[in-house]
């Protein structure tokens, strides 16, 4: 649970508490007595442990080898920067997240663009195409593993003939197709809500004007889109870069290390390696990564939004 | 990207103990016990009642989980001393080495002061297994080596006949010619899943007796010699040609669904599957197979020994309590309540030699407890490996970096097995990995 509301939670807070707590600066400490508490457990939850991680990460501790533990400097991060399965790792994730982001969003344009037009069932069509993301992640993961891809008893064999075995012969694609299922309904929900908050008015005068649909929708509606679009692409990338439930049950990252992406990596020296100082190490370098990354998408995130705000 | 801290920070509080945990256990006399959640020890799971009858005042609280991620949490509890767990389910590859680090309570005094609790009746190559300059540091619930099962049925059909000691070679024609890509028959099923205790342990008996090794005795990694490449790309082209479809993922579990639906004619692996295949509920195959030693090529023997034992780690709070429990789970009225309540197929095998002298079972195991006994008492580093070598262990290597050597040797070769690199790539990738791991052995030395 904690997983779901963090990001929800951190976004906004960074762009509010700058405007609204200035002028409550003076302001008494009655009002924010109450949530100290919050603020506390969040800084013990989320902080401490992260510090602890970095503590690590200067020291070669394997676990299972007492004795060994002793500090090392920065000769973690350089034993991670020369382990070519961690750059393989890092652009799997990166593959990953970009391909599955930008398939699940032009599929969830498409269902939404068709679920906005009113038809018989509508409600029951979209029950079923908003299913897969409500489905527990691992149940979905061991879903595809079995009844789609298993070799003998899967769909795809059964549709296609032949007997390949998908995941080992596509293990990233695979994985990829299972996130992209789970995902599509997630990206298509957030589309359908900003298509119909479209202004009715300005598509009626769009068609008296005489535009055709694929002029309406490339001037009017895709622009009205953006923010939500953009939204999505956020979003979306955020829980996909994170993506570990698919590929544990379904490839185990493999085979070899063909789909291991770098949560699924850092899981596996840490359980599996029992190494602390290269798993705290490359758990570092990640949210570095991240946080480099994040900041870039989100300055070019608020300037877009100006900009359609602007127009509208 | 807060949500990466969170994934760092779950990570680490994990091995670093999950301090919350042991409270569970805090109130009262409960023990928690740690486990592995294979059907035997399900088994032993139903039967707590007895135990708790039998001992009032003292609850049980089981922990079960899949055998890696069970693994990963006893180790992690047990290395940081987290104390969360009164009673652990290891194996002979962990307890001499946790023995050695002080990690667990030594259960010989244990074991002398409790009468009746007969530890000559345990297979000597399992008792000492588990055992650290002469003590026991576990108690064996079920041991197992390696073997072969075939189907007898269409061995007779396709007019062939199982040698009594088949070598490899015998097996891959046999295989070649059971293959029957019509019918859904596969020659043979062999692990392809990576996980040092999935694919590598098969693997690892089939380079032993190839005359391979992991280490020189001077901690020299061998992957890439010439018997090692001998042995990969022996097993590769065996699963490759003639294994199940979908084998770089297949592991114990997979090829035991493979097996009792009829799905293969052979299947090399654990003597414990046996239990399985002779099981009417869940198998199609019930007594249409033969059992033979587990195939050789250039030694006498070349089955594997391993064994789900209890341990007590050493920070455990009720010592007394945990130890009648872990006598009662080991103990041979427990063989007994469980052949009376579940059918003598799902006694824990290859521990205790009584059990072998129970007439239900030597008829209900008739065709491979036999097998199973002689695979044990054959698995042994004199009879199963070519050279000498500085680890113990035979289908595993008994140092802690093996957890994770092994993994990444068995991801290699199960991309080898999925054609998605060669065995000489595999190979020299591993090679890499081992070397690191010889190195501070030479060092240390």
């Amino acid at each position: 649970m904690s997983t779901l509301s963090a990001p929800a939670r951190s976004a906004p807070s960074k762009t509010s508490t700058g405007k609204a707590a200035k002028p409550r600066t003076s302001g008494s400490w009655k009002r924010r007595l109450p949530l100290m508490p919050a603020l506390i457990f969040t800084i013990a939850v989320t902080q401490l442990p992260f510090l602890l991680t970095v503590f690590y990460s200067f020291q070669s501790w394997n676990l299972v080898r007492p004795g060994s533990r002793h500090f090392v400097g920065f000769g973690n991060y350089l034993d991670v920067f020369a382990d070519s399965q961690f750059r393989g790792a890092m652009l799997n994730t990166v593959v990953l997240t970009i391909v599955c982001v930008f398939i699940s969003l032009v599929l969830g344009l498409a269902f939404a663009l068709l679920l906005d037009r009113k038809f018989l069932g509508r409600g029951v069509v979209r029950t079923l195409l908003i299913t897969p993301f409500l489905i527990l992640p691992a149940a979905g993961a061991l879903l595809w593993k079995t009844t789609m891809f298993h070799p003998r008893f899967g769909l795809l064999n059964f549709v296609f003939g032949g007997d390949t075995d998908w995941l080992s012969a596509f293990p990233l694609a695979s994985v990829m197709a299972q996130i992209i299922w789970q995902w599509t309904p997630f990206m298509m929900l957030l589309i359908l809500a900003g298509l119909q908050s479209q202004p009715k008015e300005v598509l009626e005068a769009a068609s008296v004007d005489g535009a055709g649909r694929v002029r309406t929708f490339t001037a009017i509606t895709l622009p009205h889109l953006s923010r939500y679009l953009q939204l999505a692409t956020l979003l979306g990338a955020i829980y996909i870069v994170n993506s570990f439930d698919a590929i544990f049950l379904m490839t185990q990252g493999g085979p070899g290390t063909a789909s291991t992406n770098l949560p699924y990596y850092i899981y596996q020296r840490a359980f599996e390696g029992f190494d602390i100082g290269q798993s705290s190490a490359m758990g570092v370098i990640v949210v570095i990564l991240t946080m480099i990354v994040a900041t870039f998408a989100l300055r070019l995130m608020f300037r877009t939004f100006a900009v359609s705000g602007g127009v509208k | 990207m807060r949500r990466f801290i969170l994934l760092a920070v779950a990570l680490l509080l994990g091995v670093t103990g999950c301090a919350g945990a042991g409270a569970i256990g805090a109130g009262g006399r409960t023990l928690v016990i740690a486990i592995v959640a294979n059907p035997q020890m399900k088994d032993a799971i139903a039967l707590k009642d007895h135990f708790e009858q039998a001992n009032p005042g003292v609850k049980l609280k089981f922990v079960s989980l899949p055998e890696n991620q069970a693994r990963a949490k006893i180790t992690a509890s047990t290395a940081t001393e987290g104390g969360e767990f009164d009673v652990v389910m290891i194996s002979n590859y962990e307890a001499p080495q946790w023995a050695a680090n002080g990690w667990l309570e030594n259960l010989s005094p244990y074991i002398d002061k409790s009468p009746g609790y007969d530890k000559a009746d345990f297979i000597p190559s399992i008792r000492d297994s588990l055992s650290h300059n002469g003590s026991m540091y576990a108690v064996p619930f079920y041991g197992e080596s390696s073997f072969l099962a075939y189907r007898k049925d269409l061995f007779e059909k396709a007019g062939l006949t199982m040698p009594p000691k088949p070598t490899w070679e015998q097996v891959a024609q046999l295989a070649a010619k059971l293959d029957d890509k019509a019918a859904g028959v596969s020659g043979i099923c062999l692990r392809g899943k990576p996980g040092w205790g999935e694919s590598l342990a098969p693997f690892s008996t089939v380079a032993n007796t190839f005359g391979a090794q992991y280490f020189d005795k001077d901690w020299n990694a061998k992957l890439t010699s010439p018997e090692f490449k001998a042995a990969a790309n022996f097993y590769v082209n065996l699963v490759r040609s003639h294994g199940e479809v979908g084998a770089s993922s297949a592991g114990f579990s997979d090829c035991g669904t493979a097996y009792t639906q009829g799905q293969t004619a052979m299947w090399y692996d654990a003597t414990v599957m046996a239990g399985t295949n002779e099981d009417p509920e869940g198998s199609k195959v019930v007594g249409k197979s033969g059992y033979v030693a587990a195939p050789v090529e250039k030694t006498q023997a070349s089955g594997w020994l391993y064994t789900w034992s209890l341990g007590m780690p050493k920070v455990a709070k009720n010592k007394e309590d945990a130890w009648k429990f872990m006598r009662w789970m080991t103990d041979k009225e427990f063989v007994q309540s469980v052949g009376k309540t579940f059918g003598w197929n799902r006694v824990p095998p290859g521990v205790r030699k009584s059990t072998y002298d129970i007439p239900e079972y030597r008829q209900a195991a008739a065709a491979y407890a036999q097998p199973t006994l002689d695979g044990i008492d054959a698995a042994n580093q004199q009879k199963t490996m070519v050279h000498p070598v500085p680890y113990p262990g035979i289908q595993f290597v008994g140092i802690p970096e093996f957890q994770d050597l092994g993994t990444r040797v068995s991801q290699q070769l199960s991309a080898a097995i999925a054609g998605q690199i060669s065995v000489d790539e595999a190979l020299a990738q591993s090679q890499e990995y081992a070397q690191t791991v010889g190195a501070s052995y030479r060092e240390g030395h």
